[in-house]
């Protein structure tokens, strides 16, 4: 009469599908709420999703309805005071007593925003969808520079570390087989042979005294292959293999000069937190350096690097000497991807921007993946903008874009890493 | 001394009665209540009892119960919404879904106790899917036995549209038949049982037939002549409250596959339809027998008191009903008015007053087990209140009916439960159950098929209630399948006929 099933066990994302679907119909929506969450994030925090929020009125699935209007008579329990002919006021723009029969399930809820998590993963590729690294593809094959070690088969040499046990054994088997086979052939005969004379009635004992004999010389030579010979020994192979390195370091780069305010900071600050999660895409570690300059460059923490002030003059090129420096240090270019993410708002002691362009071309870009200037600022371009255009002109590895306010950068940021973009000539 | 000895015998019968449950003693409860159910002449569907998680539970929330689904973004919504309450704890999920086809499956939420499963087994594998087996608008309206079949149907067909045609235009067709799954269903006509078999034979040359009978309704050789006495041919002929069935049948741009969606979408509406309109019946019924079952197999002694004290904690709950002025009241309760129903039946049956031998002189004193399946096998929730709802059952729920015209700036008490009002009360409750009240009625009153192929839909209000403002965007999916102008019209005061709502709106529109 009844059949018992027990599904718990049956795949439980049926619905992965739909909810799929739901994420590409409202894409837009879901993109908008997803650069507006970045504002509030720390520069590496990535391991989180992100709450997205869409105005319910988006996602309605119109039907023909009863509105407003009319008459109702509707049946309620719990009397407790009424009589017949009993009127009672309406509260002023009463919006009538709710359209038609509900599930009682579906209603109740507010004319709230449609909140719902997405996943880490969701949450990434939705920010970057249709985005790529720049030159990837071209510095990979002439950068590989870690290796793996990797299993490669087995060999006849070796040292006893690496002596594999099954195969060097199966290896005196078959040895012992070959070596061994003729002989035991022989001596299966002789045994043969041995028996017929012992059951013939007549006596042949030179004869059964040769077999014997025989016998034994077969069953010694038999028993003189050895068990195991070096011949058998099996070795395991290692070979190495070259991979593309996934530890990538970025180098924020930011102005602390008196000009810079709060503000800017801020600003650059998104723009350092996405290119932080972009990076984390691809690649597995990724060390952050913080540089902050004025006259002096100074390696800091996050914490300071966005909220301490100082005042003074700009010398960019500072930032950009320490900068090397630490590379050389730290983080030797074959096995690190570098990108190097600077902000200012522009101000550079003139004479310092030559220097800033040659230390670029001469030191930091050949070793660099990737490095963009953003200029955060309302003003007119000043002297370090003049000389890093010249710069983008012949580097493809070098981009700068200007900003002027919050809502550039999520598109400044497409821009810049743009999927099949002509990099930024 | 017997009675003592009798006791302790049925003590050691007990089921047990500890709280986690195994598949071996679900099996023991299950043949009690079978055999208890079959006592009490409950025939049904045989019974396939699906043991699965909260998290899957969610899916099966999300397709609308349906075990198989097409792939579409409002269930994806739908999943994302109940796993959001659910997750905030503003929600429990229903300890079970039971789907009406045959055989019948239920499906039990793991983490219920012993006692809920027994409770669940007994309301769903007996008490709906009886109720699914028995009652004339399911016989009538569905086939139980090639739904599933269906179904799995339907979700290959659209998933092979979507490899097909994209992704993108099978959406905005299923869009279009769900903004008009309402209006997918003959009321006046009996339904055609659908199988499996025969769709899939049927669909193909269908899908030409009907395009080579649309391509003959638009031909366009010119027959000017006799055009303007033409004119005064209607199509269709009457008007036509099937909306998607005149879709599938006449829109002139459509094509075959998405002529078969909209077929999809109309025959799933169609299995949905008795549900909508017996909702305090099945779920009333279903309560009715797991109360009337568990305490059958208690006084046998099958079951314990503490199995019982569990039970009945979770059937109050169900079947509890908030008054007008709890801040948990969202309306009637259609377990509880349901539930009390049929225990009223019964007593009016059993013990009846003087009132109600008055009220009910054909069922007073009858046998209770013959009413009951009378009852249900005949009726739907509007037929049924204005049918069996008792003075007693109004007293008790102390029922009032308020009157309220927009026009006023005040509401009316219409009737309460007293002599007086017991007969308006009973005939307001029954037709808030009334679909036709409830759902707009809209239909199609002339395909200019001669002319512009403009659509034209009449709305006729009920008790002068205006059409929802989405009427707009919902005549937009209208024209997406239709790709001519479609425009709805309401009678005035005056008996002109008034355009309410047109798509595309009616700048673009070139003068009639």
């Amino acid at each position: 009469m009844a059949n018992f099933i027990d599904r718990r066990l049956n795949s439980k994302n049926k619905s992965t599908v739909n909810r799929q679907r739901f994420l590409r119909r409202y894409k837009n929506q879901i993109k908008k709420s997803v650069s507006d969450a970045i504002n509030q994030r720390g520069v590496t925090d990535i391991e989180s999703g992100e709450n997205i929020v869409i105005p319910k009125k988006d996602l309605s699935e119109p039907i023909f309805h009863q509105g407003e209007g009319g008459i109702r008579d509707r049946v309620h329990p719990g009397n407790d005071q009424f009589s017949p002919g009993d009127r009672i006021k309406k509260p002023p723009k009463q919006q009538g007593q709710g359209s038609g029969q509900g599930d009682a399930s579906d209603s109740g809820e507010g004319e709230d925003d449609f909140t719902f998590s997405i996943s880490k993963e969701e949450y990434l590729n939705l920010l970057f969808e249709d985005l790529e690294l720049p030159n990837l593809e071209k510095n990979q094959l002439d950068k590989l520079i870690e290796y793996k070690t990797v299993r490669s088969g087995f060999c006849a040499e070796g040292v006893p570390a690496n002596i594999d046990i099954v195969k060097s054994l199966q290896g005196s088997i078959a040895r012992r087989i070959a070596m061994t086979s003729s002989k035991r052939k022989q001596l299966k005969e002789c045994q043969q042979a041995l028996e017929q004379l012992q059951e013939d009635k007549h006596d042949h004992v030179q004869e059964e005294r040769e077999l014997k004999i025989q016998i034994e010389s077969l069953k010694e030579k038999i028993a003189k292959v050895p068990f195991i010979d070096t011949f058998d020994l099996r070795f395991r192979n290692y070979a190495k293999q070259a991979v593309p390195t996934s530890k990538a370091v970025m180098f924020c780069l930011m102005d602390v000069s008196g000009s810079m305010d709060q503000a800017t900071k801020e600003m650059a600050k998104r723009f350092y937190i996405l290119l932080y999660l972009f990076l984390s895409r691809t690649y597995k570690n990724i060390d952050v350096v913080y540089i902050r300059h004025h006259t002096q460059a100074k390696e800091v923490d996050e914490h300071e690097f966005f909220y301490s002030q100082e005042t003074g003059g700009t010398i960019a090129s500072s930032a950009l000497e320490l900068m090397d420096k630490i590379i050389n240090e730290r983080y030797n270019d074959n096995q690190w991807n570098i990108y190097g993410a600077q902000a200012s708002d522009g101000d550079n002691w003139a004479d310092d921007s030559p220097n800033c362009k040659s230390l670029l071309i001469n030191k930091i870009l050949p070793k660099t993946r990737y490095f963009s200037y953003i200029e955060i600022t309302q003003r007119a371009h000043q002297t370090l903008w003049q000389h890093y255009q010249q710069i983008t002109q012949t580097h493809a590895n070098f981009a700068i874009r200007h900003i002027k306010e919050v809502a550039d950068i999520y598109p400044v940021f497409r821009e810049l890493f743009k999927k099949n973009a002509k990099n930024a000539a | 001394m017997v009675i003592n000895i009798k006791k302790t015998l049925e003590k050691t019968t007990a089921l047990n009665d500890c709280p986690d449950w195994t598949f071996e003693l679900l099996a023991q409860y299950q043949t009690e209540i079978a055999r208890v159910a079959k006592n009490y002449r409950l025939d049904t569907y045989t019974n396939q009892i699906e043991v699965i998680t909260a998290e899957q539970m969610m899916d099966a929330y999300a397709s609308i119960g349906m075990p198989i689904g097409y792939s579409h973004w409002t269930f994806g919504k739908k999943f994302i919404q109940t796993e959001q309450t659910y997750k905030r704890g503003q929600m429990g999920l229903a300890y079970e879904i039971v789907i009406n086809s045959d055989p019948c499956i239920s499906y039990l939420m793991e983490e219920n106790t012993l006692p809920m499963q027994a409770l669940v087994m007994a309301h769903a594998c007996y008490g709906h899917n009886s109720f699914f087996k028995s009652n004339y608008l399911f016989k009538s309206w569905t086939d139980a036995s090639s739904i599933i079949d269906y179904l799995l149907f339907s979700k290959n067909y659209i998933a092979q549209c979507e490899q097909k045609y994209g992704i993108d235009e099978v959406e905005a067709t299923l869009d279009a038949c769900h903004a008009l799954m309402n209006h997918g269903v003959d009321r006046y006509k009996r339904p055609q049982k659908i199988s499996l078999d025969e769709e899939l034979k049927r669909q193909e040359e269908r899908a030409e037939y009907l395009q080579s009978q649309v391509n003959a309704l638009w031909r366009t050789v010119p027959d000017t002549k006799k055009k303007t006495d033409k004119k005064q041919h209607h199509f269709p002929s009457e008007p036509q409250e099937n909306i998607l069935y005149f879709i599938e049948k006449n829109a002139p741009l459509l094509k075959p596959w998405q002529r078969e969606i909209v077929r999809i979408v109309r025959k799933i509406s169609q299995y949905f339809y008795p549900q909508k309109q017996t909702q305090v019946m099945n779920e009333g019924w279903a309560c009715f027998w797991h109360y009337t079952i568990l305490n059958h197999l208690y006084d046998e002694g099958l079951v314990t008191d503490k199995f019982m004290l569990e039970f009945l904690h979770s059937h109050t709950n169900v079947v509890a009903q908030p008054e007008y002025n709890s801040k948990f009241y969202s309306g009637i309760n259609p377990y509880a008015l349901g539930f009390n129903m049929f225990i009223d039946i019964r007593r009016i049956c059993e013990n009846p007053t003087e009132e109600d031998r008055q009220y009910f002189p054909e069922i007073a004193g009858s046998n209770w087990l013959d009413t009951v399946h009378f009852a249900m096998e005949n009726f739907k929730d509007e037929s049924f209140i204005s049918q069996y709802l008792s003075p007693k059952l109004i007293r008790d729920f102390k029922l009032f009916h308020i009157h309220d015209d927009a026009k006023e700036n005040f509401v009316e008490i219409g009737a309460i439960h007293n002599e007086q009002g017991y007969q308006q009360v009973r005939q307001n409750l029954a037709s808030q159950y009334n679909l036709s009240n409830l759902e707009v009625n809209i239909q199609i009153i002339d395909a200019n098929i001669d002319g512009d192929r403009a659509l034209t839909l009449r709305y006729t209000p009920h008790n002068d209630i205006e059409l929802g403002k989405s009427k707009t965007e919902v005549l937009k999916h209208l024209h997406y399948l239709w790709q001519f102008d479609v425009k709805i019209v309401q009678e005035t005061a005056n008996g002109d006929d008034e355009i309410i709502a047109q798509c595309p709106a009616k700048e673009d529109k070139k003068g009639d």
